[in-house]
Order: structure tokens, then sequence, then C-alpha cells
């Protein structure tokens, strides 16, 4: 029989059983979350990619031109964005339900953040930095994207419209 | 025992923490009021952020480091019956952070420094702003130094002899705050005070809030200690029983000293700039934190079954009944305790990686640390001042039954403004706005959880005046009180043999510094070893 190695530390057996329980506890909790992480592929958005903030309109991907919704070859989208205060340029982005989407979003000036909420699309968006999501929505409506951090005095008003459409309906223009 | 010399400096430093704590409180009931847009005339993004921006700093710096210095000092004199190390310098440490808050007050009350308490780089503040914080910081240093060097001199002249257990919390804290706040430092040192003077352009934002993560999350464990260290070493006797056991309370303070620090990306989990396999690793991290606060848990409610027991309660939930609801000490940490229930439910969903995203950066997120620091945190300070008041002027509590009331005044006021809060992250809204401009079917299912905010809010300043009224009126209070010692609570197992590291830090400190290499050097080396773009500052 092995002994309690907690046997040296603790005296009590009623506080070395919480003791195991605690730590099956936490271990059980991030076993959890580890396992569903890895076999699902389920990440937060953690792109690892920088910019030059100040010269956004002089980049090939963020000039003011090649901002929105393209289609990529396989069908899946890509939303080019910019946060600058106070809005997301394009203030309108149409996309078709259930289709992938992956969101490239860079700032203009300070720190923003985006959330649409009742969908999983959030991220931080760093200036010096460039944000991507891929998600999908799989339902159909109008939808807000909200600035989620502080990003100045008129950081309220800092919001813009994401469109779902039915898939049929094509989508893709905006 | 002879009286603690400590009283002058631990009153001195307590009055600025609950003073500024007032303060914070009133600009907390004009927010909740001007949030929802409820009187038209007072809408102001201006003196909105620079509210919420005082408001932050107040409470998360000001009241918290005045408090931990404060009850540190006068824990260290009693339990180790020791003079203070150094006094002239715990006095210059005082002064030093006093003056860091009075410089930082000026641009924060001009709207000068509207950048939040977690600072918020392109955005700029006055450097008087970030002078003051660093002077704040370096005051609590001072602190630091002396709590370690009190417990070294006494292991001398007690060799072989256990530190109480007041003390080990208490000096396993300052090396904690020590280590955790020069992420904040560096930071504040080598980027934005520069930076704000004009000696560099620009700063790398994705630099400065990893620096920040390192400070953003130990941060709360240096403010949550206080309470830890009241829980077991002043709660147990206070009820009336002894503690569960010493050495539970040795592992917790040494499990938080080093599960706290290496795990701040927990903050980042929707930032760019680092990479997903770095975000779980702190993941992993932030979840073992979660143990000690386990076994506090156990053997907090474990002691105060025994207390109970001991006064005649009988069977599984008799004890509780029995328990002295009318001690302020143990009302307090009854309520303390279930608000560190329903916020500790809330923290698993925030940590967790993927759920998180559901409510990163909405009211939930302001709804689960004001449950856990304002709540759990901050009525355990209350306890500590209404205990310790008496002992350090002499004067008996102006009035008991007023704590009484003050303290469930707080846990309701705390419940009807925390528990709406998570709904309305629930249903979207973000946090850090003044207003809500958005869709009408947003904003009508906004407006009752809103409304009840302002109710809670209301409650809280009641009982916040009511606590500084209670506070001041002891000063004067004619009845001298019976016993100044500060009765510490006895195990229930006597402590026969301790090990070393169970008396000692030298081997935590060494693990604090290779778990933080490993899970901090490459994310901070990456910004070096990549091509990245400052930015330039920007105003509000």
């Amino acid at each position: 029989m092995f002994g309690d190695p907690l046997k040296s530390i603790c005296e009590d057996p009623l506080e070395r059983k919480w003791i195991w329980i605690s730590l099956f506890l936490a271990f059980f909790m991030a076993g959890m979350l580890g396992f569903y992480a890895l076999a699902g592929n389920i990440h937060p958005p953690s792109n690892v990619e920088t910019i030059d903030s100040s010269r956004l309109h002089l980049s090939e991907e963020f000039a003011e031109d090649k901002l929105g919704v393209t289609t990529n070859a396989d069908g899946s989208l890509t939303v080019t964005l910019v946060a600058a205060r106070y809005g997301f340029y394009p203030p309108v982005i149409e996309v078709p339900a259930d289709t992938p989407v992956t969101f490239r979003i860079a700032s203009a000036d300070v720190l923003h953040g985006v959330h649409v909420p009742f969908t999983n699309m959030t991220t931080m968006i760093v200036p010096g930095y460039i944000s991507e999501v891929r998600t999908s929505f799989p339902r159909t409506g109008e939808f807000s994207l909200l600035c989620n951090e502080y990003c100045g005095l008129g950081h309220d008003s800092m919001w813009s419209r994401l469109v779902v459409v039915p898939k049929s309906a094509g989508g893709a223009s905006s | 025992m002879s009286r603690s010399n400590a009283a002058g400096i631990s009153l001195a430093s307590m009055w600025v923490g609950f003073t500024a704590f007032v303060v914070a409180a009133l600009l907390g009931v004009y927010q909740v009021i001007e949030r929802i847009d409820l009187i038209p005339g007072l809408k102001s993004p201006e003196l909105y952020f620079g509210s919420v921006s005082t408001h932050g700093v107040l409470m998360a710096f000001v009241l918290t480091t005045f408090l931990v210095m404060g009850y540190g000092y006068y824990t260290a004199t009693t339990s180790l019956d020791q003079a203070l190390w150094n006094k002239p310098l715990a006095w210059f440490g005082f002064w030093l952070a006093v003056i860091g808050v009075l410089l930082a007050a000026g641009p924060l009350l001009t709207g000068n420094a509207s950048v939040l308490y977690t600072f918020y780089p392109p955005l700029q503040a006055h450097p008087a702003f970030y002078l003051g914080a660093t002077l704040l910081v370096v005051g609590s240093w001072v602190w630091c130094l002396q709590m370690v060097m009190m417990m070294t001199t006494w292991k001398k002249a007690n060799p072989g002899e256990t530190v109480p257990l007041a003390m080990y919390g208490t000096t396993a804290n300052a090396i904690l705050w020590f280590i955790t706040s020069l992420g904040v430092a560096a930071e504040v040192l080598f980027q934005l005070l520069p930076w704000s003077l004009g000696i560099i352009e620009t700063v790398d934002v994705g630099l400065a809030r990893t620096l920040f993560s390192w400070t953003l999350h130990a941060i709360v464990y240096f403010w949550l200690f206080p309470a830890y260290i009241a829980l077991y070493t002043l709660l147990p006797r206070a009820a009336g029983g002894r503690l569960f056991s010493d050495q539970m309370g040795r592992l917790a303070f040494i499990l938080l000293l080093v599960f706290s620090v290496p795990i701040g990306f927990h903050h980042l989990y929707m930032d760019p700039f680092q990479a997903a396999g770095w975000k779980f690793l702190h993941m992993m991290g932030t979840f073992m934190v979660a143990v000690p606060t386990l076994i506090t848990g156990f053997t907090i409610i474990a002691s105060l079954e025994i207390a109970g027991k001991l006064r005649g309660g009988k069977g599984l939930f008799g004890w509780i009944g029995a328990l002295p609801w009318g001690n302020p000490m143990v009302l307090a940490a009854i309520l303390a305790l279930l608000m560190l229930t329903f916020g500790g439910f809330g923290g698993m969903i925030n940590a967790s990686y993927a759920m998180n995203t559901m409510v990163h950066n909405t009211q939930w997120v302001t709804g689960h640390f004001h449950l856990i620091f304002g709540g759990t945190t901050v009525i355990m300070y209350f306890a500590i001042a209404y205990y310790l008041w008496p002992k350090m002027t002499g004067r008996a509590l102006y009035s008991t039954r007023m704590a009484l009331h003050q303290l469930w005044l707080w846990f309701i006021g705390m419940l009807i403004l925390t528990l709406p809060w998570h709904q309305l992250g629930l249903a979207g809204q973000p946090r850090r706005i003044s207003s809500t401009p958005y869709d009408e079917s947003f904003v009508q299912a906004w407006l009752p959880a809103e409304s009840a905010m302002i109710v809670g809010g209301a409650i809280l300043f009641i009982s916040a005046l009511m606590l500084v009224y209670n506070l001041f009126r002891t000063h004067g209070n004619a009845q001298a009180e019976a016993s100044l010692e500060v009765e510490y609570a006895e195990p229930l197992h006597a402590i026969q043999r301790m090990p070393h590291l169970m008396n000692s830090f030298g081997f935590w400190v060494l693990l604090v510094i290779v778990y933080m290499v490993a899970s901090y050097g490459y994310p901070i080396a990456q910004f070096f070893l990549m091509d990245t773009y400052g930015t330039v500052p920007w105003s509000i």
C-alpha cells in the first residue's frame, strides 16, 4: 500500500481527503476544458502578426478599397475591417449564414474590441497587430458589432451593423 | 505582551484607505445613474470616464495598498511581539505613497488621466499620473521590505520556532506583491513614463499589455490576502472556537504565492499578439489557483463548525444558528464566504478559455469582480477595521449594532448591484460605457437590471458612510476597550514540528521565478525578436 503523500504536511485525515477532492476538481475542470480545446481545436483568437497601424492606408490588405467581404476560392469568406475612432469600416457587413468567415481586423489608432452579442464573434483589436477570428453564423438577422473596449470619449457610439442573410440568398455583397 | 508600536502608522494607513474608499463609493453612485441616461442633463462622457478612472484607482490601488500596509504593520508587530523593524523608513514609505496619490489626483480629477486604472496605452495620460502611480508602488515596496526583514529577524532571534501563521501569510503577501508589481513597474518605467515625457516616441501596445497582465492577476490576491489572513487567524477565535488546521493555512498561502503570478494571460485570452499555446498554459495554472481557495473554504467552514458546536449547536446544520452572528467578524466572514461562492462560479467561466468568449469585456466581468473584490475582500476589510480600531485606539467600538447593520447593507447592496450585472453581460452589454446609444431592442432588455443597479449603488454608499462614521466616532468614544491584545486563533492540533518548507520562503520564491521564466519568458522576448510597430500617443 502507498501512504498518503500529504501525510507529512497534514495530520487530519478529513482535511487530507478534502485536499484530494480540491485537486481532483481543479484537474477535472482544467482537463475538460483542455480536452475540448484540443479535440475540437477551439481556441480564442490568438493571431500573432504585426502591422504598422499608422500606415494602414498604404498597406496591401487594409487600404480603403480593399475593405469588406471577399469570397475565397473554397467558398469561405474573408471580412477585412478597420477599427478607428469611432466606427468599424465598412459600416455594414453582409454575410450568408452557415458559411465559414474569417475576420481580419486592424486598428488605425488606439485599442478597440469587437463583440457581436449572441454570437461567438469577439476579439480585441490592438494597434500594431492584426486580429483574426474564424467563425460562422448559424442564425440569420441583423446583429450589432459593438466596440467593447474603452477607446476614448466617443467609445459608446462606436458600433456598426452585421447582417446575416439566408445562405441561398448568396450574400457576400457589401 | 507589550503594546505594538505600529498603531500610529497602521491607523494612518487605514484612514487614507477608507477615505479613498468613501470618495470612490460616491463616484460609484454617480456612475450607475449617469450610465443609463436616467437624467439627460447629467450625460457627460468627460465626467463619466474621469469618474470611472478615479473610482478604479481609489478602490483598486489606494484603498487596497494602504489597508494591506496598515494591517500588515499591525499584524507583524502583534503576532511576532516585536517592534517595527525600521519605523522612520515605514513612515517614509507611507508619505511616499501619499504623495504619489496626491500627484495622481491632479490629472485624474481634471480629466487628464481618463485612461482607466489599467492605463490603456496608446491613450496617454498626463505624466504626473504615471509618476504618482510609481511613487505609490515604490512606497509599498518599503512595506514589503519591512515585512521580510521582520520575519527574518524574528527567525534569527527564535531559532527552530514556527513563524506565527498571521505573519507567515503577511510575508507571503509582501513577496507576492513585490514580484507581481514588477510587471507594471516595467511598463510604467520603460514605456509609459518616458513616452509621456516625450523621451521615446512610440510604445509597443502588445508588450505593454503583456507586462500589465503580469501584474493584473496576482494583484487581486494581494488585495485578497488580508481577508484570508483574518479568516484564518482572527475569525476562529472571534467565533469562539479554534482554527481547524494551521498547516492548511500555510499551504494555501504558499499555493497563492506560487500560482497567482504566472497565469496572467487569462486577461489576454481575446488579444492578438500571444499565441494560443501560451494562453492554454496560463489557463491550466489558473485552475490550479482555485485549489488554495477551495482549501480555505473548507478550513474556515470547519473552524466555524467547531465554534458552533462548542457553543452548543447540534446536528448537521444546527451549529450555523449557534454561531455568534452578532460579532462583526463572524457576520462579515459568513457573508464574505457566500459572495466568494457566487463570485467563484462566475470566475470559473471567465477563466475557461472558450466560454470566456461569451462574457469578455461585458458587464458580466464587472459583476464578477465587484462580487469577489467589493464583496468578499472589502467586507473583510471592514471586519478587520472593526476588530482592530479598538485595539489601536484604546477606545471601544462606537456602535456594534451599527457595524452589523452596515455589513448586512453592504452584502444586500452588493448582490442587488452585481447579480443584474451578470445578466446584463449575458444580454450583450459592454462594460466601460457611459451611455447606451444602441439598438432599441438592447436598451429595452437592459432597463430592469439597470434600474436595480441604482438601488444597489445607493445602498452601498449608505453602508460606506456608516463605516467611516462608526470608525471616526470610535476615536472619541469615552468607553475604553477592555482588552488591547490581538487574540490570534489557536489551531485545533497544536503545532508539533513544522516542516522547514512551510516555515520559510526561499524555495518557493525560486519556484515562482522558474515558473515565471517558463510562462512569461518567450511571450515577452518575442516582442524583441519580431519586427514590431510602436504606436504614437493619442489623447482621450
